[in-house]
């Protein structure tokens, strides 16, 4: 049974990785739902957040396949229970929509989200959440006429009580250490 | 190692010979010219070969990799000269085959502006190598170069693409070369798990049909002894995949032949009534698996293998021991108690006595007129005392000379298994030669896989490479038309060969050739190009339309290989 899954691959930052990561999936046509790249706590370390669709079984094997990669130094899968997640949406709406009645800004505050910036003619509100919630927003502020809309991939964190790619790491060393 | 201030061109040199490498495989243009300059002072250390193709070069590369299990080594320029390359690189990336290619680029103020002879090389090569790298700056093509060696040779090998741009080339640098021996996000090869020995122990000891199937990783490994002590103290009858081929010499005892899709009778039909598999350094490919969901189906599995991403990626596996054949095996020697399983045994040589009536005694000794590839085969096989380096194309004639070739020693079969590249042959049998210069290199080609690299014969000439090319020429692209009698109702679409003097064109290379097209003449043919001192070419006319049997039609069970048409 396909299902969401959150893979998260942790890697050295080098040219090209990207693209190493992504094969990956375009050769076994597994669509990317979505997919964020940043700094991981650790120095020197990036950490990829990738968001795909698809049986558990087929989601191992090409974890295995990521982690063949040689500047990949770990990578882990899980389930969105396993794992505390958000995305980020920004939505410009035309600010006369804020005159006309105190809608918007009911709408603003009872979904938790911000006003980020008002001009004459727009006003950018910001919100994170689950997809559900931030597309919520959008179809609440649609009747106002939503000029422009984005959403970021998802970032995640697990919620292991321990930062595990820490303690690969330390084992990684170990490991890289007994080589000499 | 004191520092020199040398050219990046220099460098390079410096750092492949640092890294023992003695035979180049390679062609020149603009972008990779600094490179070859320096080269030009190292003459006496280094043999660079210049072929007629980028593809001869590589497959001449993974030819040299294959028999000394050192990686293989190209030079080309960029644009056209890195993407002729590509082909090979593929081959090596699916059969495991470590390489260092070196490609030439633009001058890096010119990258990505489409300017001439510019391709995106690592683009390109990306997802058929196990690791590529663009070189901008000349401070790190030492430590590239290092890199690159040590991920093409360590745990399980592959090809690696080294980008250099130009202006690298000519840039100085204090030249000092350090190997690399660790990367931090790279571990080669796990430890093995001696809990995971103990089970898959306890299962080898309670089966009463177990049945080892080896592949490559027992040849990569250099665990060709190990794999020996294992079966012997545990009587186990062992298999081969196509690239297992030659690490356990033909006429071992223990021996049951070749599995998959033309493989042996026994092996394949018994794969299915075993009730343990342990399959070491292979797998299970689906031209041995055939249909996978009725794969071994009585058995447990146990797979030893060096590459986490194989255990469990066709078949579910019982017992998964992660780690070298040459350390697991003899750990796995140690635990299980000694066997014999001479009823089991006695099952295999049944089968094989049926096949030899059916199959193989009217391959290898027709009587019907019109010459078989079996028996060239085999005539070719006993003129080189069973103890040649085998090359083989990729068709019939490959299936052929896998089934009936006989080996003595380890290192001595070279084919493409993964990917099936026609005109693999020709050039890899050159690199074979080059890396065994003492051993008889015998290399058959069908005509097909023959004229898509025959130019090589150029490079054979000029370096007097004293290969054997065995051309069986049955006027068809065969294999395919084996299918189409088969499965297409034969309708041979496209397959007819018109065919050239091949003579007069291996002459035309200065090359000695012969034609046999009688049973007569054939054993006077082999004698004779086996006793030449040179590169000599024998073609073989055999019947036109020759199939290969046994046969595991494509997506059927291996239990339902047929003998015979
Ligand atoms: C580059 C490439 N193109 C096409 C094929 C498909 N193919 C596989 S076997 C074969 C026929 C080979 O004919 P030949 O070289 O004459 O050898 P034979 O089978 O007759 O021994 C073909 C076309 C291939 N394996 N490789």
């Amino acid at each position: 049974m396909k299902q969401e899954f959150i893979i998260t691959v942790y890697s050295e930052n080098n040219i090209g990785l990207l693209n190493r990561l992504t094969i990956n999936f375009t050769r076994r046509k597994i669509n990317i739902e979505s997919l964020t790249v940043s700094a991981s706590a650790i120095q020197g370390i990036s950490k990829f957040t990738i968001v795909i669709n698809e049986t558990e079984e087929r989601v191992k094997k090409v974890v295995g396949q990521l982690e063949k990669i040689v500047d990949v130094l770990k990578a882990f899968y899980h389930t969105n229970d396993e794992m505390v997640f958000q995305e980020l949406a920004l939505y410009k709406v035309p600010t006369e929509a804020l005159y006309e009645s105190d809608k918007v800004e009911h709408m603003v505050r009872n979904s938790g989200a911000r006003i980020l910036e008002i001009t004459k003619e727009f006003t950018v509100i910001e919100k994170t959440g689950h997809k559900e919630e931030t597309k919520q927003l959008f179809d609440d502020l649609s009747q106002f006429g939503v000029l422009q809309f984005i959403r970021s991939g998802r970032i995640a964190i697990t919620r292991d009580p321990i930062e595990r790619l820490s303690e690969f790491l330390k084992e990684r060393d170990a490991l890289l250490e007994a080589m000499d | 190692m004191a520092t020199k201030r040398v050219t990046g061109s220099q460098a390079v040199i410096l750092s492949l010979l640092e890294e023992g490498v003695d035979t180049i495989f390679g062609y020149p243009g603009g972008a990779i010219m600094p490179i070859y300059d320096a080269l030009y002072d190292f003459d006496k250390q280094i043999k660079h070969i210049l072929t007629r193709h980028e593809q001869g070069a590589v497959h001449a590369a993974e030819g040299y990799a294959k028999v000394t299990g050192k990686a293989g080594v190209c030079f080309a320029t960029s644009g056209p000269g890195a993407t002729n390359l590509v082909t090979g690189i593929a081959d090596a990336q699916i059969d495991s085959i470590p390489l260092v290619c070196i490609t030439g680029q633009v001058a890096s103020p010119l990258l990505g502006t489409d300017a001439f002879q510019e391709s995106d090389v690592i683009g390109i090569t990306m997802p058929v190598t196990k690791w590529n790298y663009q070189v901008t700056c000349v401070e790190e093509l030492p430590e590239a170069i290092a890199k690159a060696f040590y991920i093409a040779q360590s745990g399980r090998p592959g090809p690696v693409v080294l980008d250099i741009a130009k202006d690298v080339q000519f840039q100085e640098l204090d030249f000092e070369y350090k190997k690399c021996t660790k990367i931090r996000s790279y571990i080669p090869e796990y430890a093995v798990d001696p809990f995971k020995v103990k089970e898959a122990a306890e299962l080898i000891d309670a089966a009463k049909k177990p049945l080892l199937l080896f592949g490559q990783g027992v040849i990569i490994a250099n665990a060709e002894e190990e794999l020996k002590a294992f079966i012997e103290k545990t009587g186990i009858p062992a298999a081969w995949t196509l690239l297992g081929l030659s690490a356990l010499p033909s006429d071992h005892p223990l021996n049951v032949g070749m599995l998959g899709m033309h493989g042996n009778y026994g092996p394949n039909i018994k794969t299915n009534e075993a009730d343990l598999i342990i399959a070491v350094g292979m797998r299970f490919d689906d031209r041995v698996t055939g249909k996978v969901s009725s794969y071994a189906t009585n058995a447990k599995i146990i797979h030893m293998e060096v590459d986490p991403a194989e255990i469990n990626k066709i078949v579910k596996v019982d017992v998964g021991v992660l780690g070298s054949a040459k350390r697991s095996l003899p750990m796995l020697t140690m635990n299980v108690k000694e066997n014999k399983h001479e009823a089991w045994l006695q099952e295999f040589r049944d089968c094989d006595k049926i096949e030899q009536e059916k199959v193989i005694q009217k391959d290898t000794y027709p009587t019907k007129e019109g010459l078989t590839m079996g028996e060239a085969v085999r005539m070719v096989s006993e003129k080189a005392n069973h103890d040649a380096v085998l090359v083989t194309d990729v068709g019939q004639q490959q299936m052929i000379a896998s089934r009936y070739f006989k080996f003595t020693q380890s290192k001595s079969n070279v084919t493409s298994g993964g990917l099936g590249t026609m005109g693999y042959g020709v050039p890899a049998a050159m690199g074979a030669q080059l890396g065994a210069k003492d051993r008889t290199v015998c290399c058959f080609v069908g005509d097909g896989g023959f004229q898509m690299t025959l130019q090589e014969l150029g490079t054979i000439a000029q370096n007097k490479l004293p290969v054997k090319i065995i051309l069986l020429n049955n006027n068809f692209l065969g294999m395919v038309r084996q299918w189409q009698q088969l499965f297409f109702d034969r309708r041979y679409s496209f397959t007819e060969l018109q065919n050239p003097d091949f003579i007069m064109i291996t002459n035309g290379f200065g090359i000695p050739a012969h034609k046999v097209t009688k049973r007569e003449e054939l054993e006077a043919g082999v004698k004779k190009m086996m006793e030449h001192d040179g590169p000599y070419l024998l073609e073989v006319v055999v019947e036109k339309e020759d199939n290969v049997f046994p046969m595991v039609p494509a997506g059927a069970s291996v239990s339902d290989i047929i003998l015979e048409a």
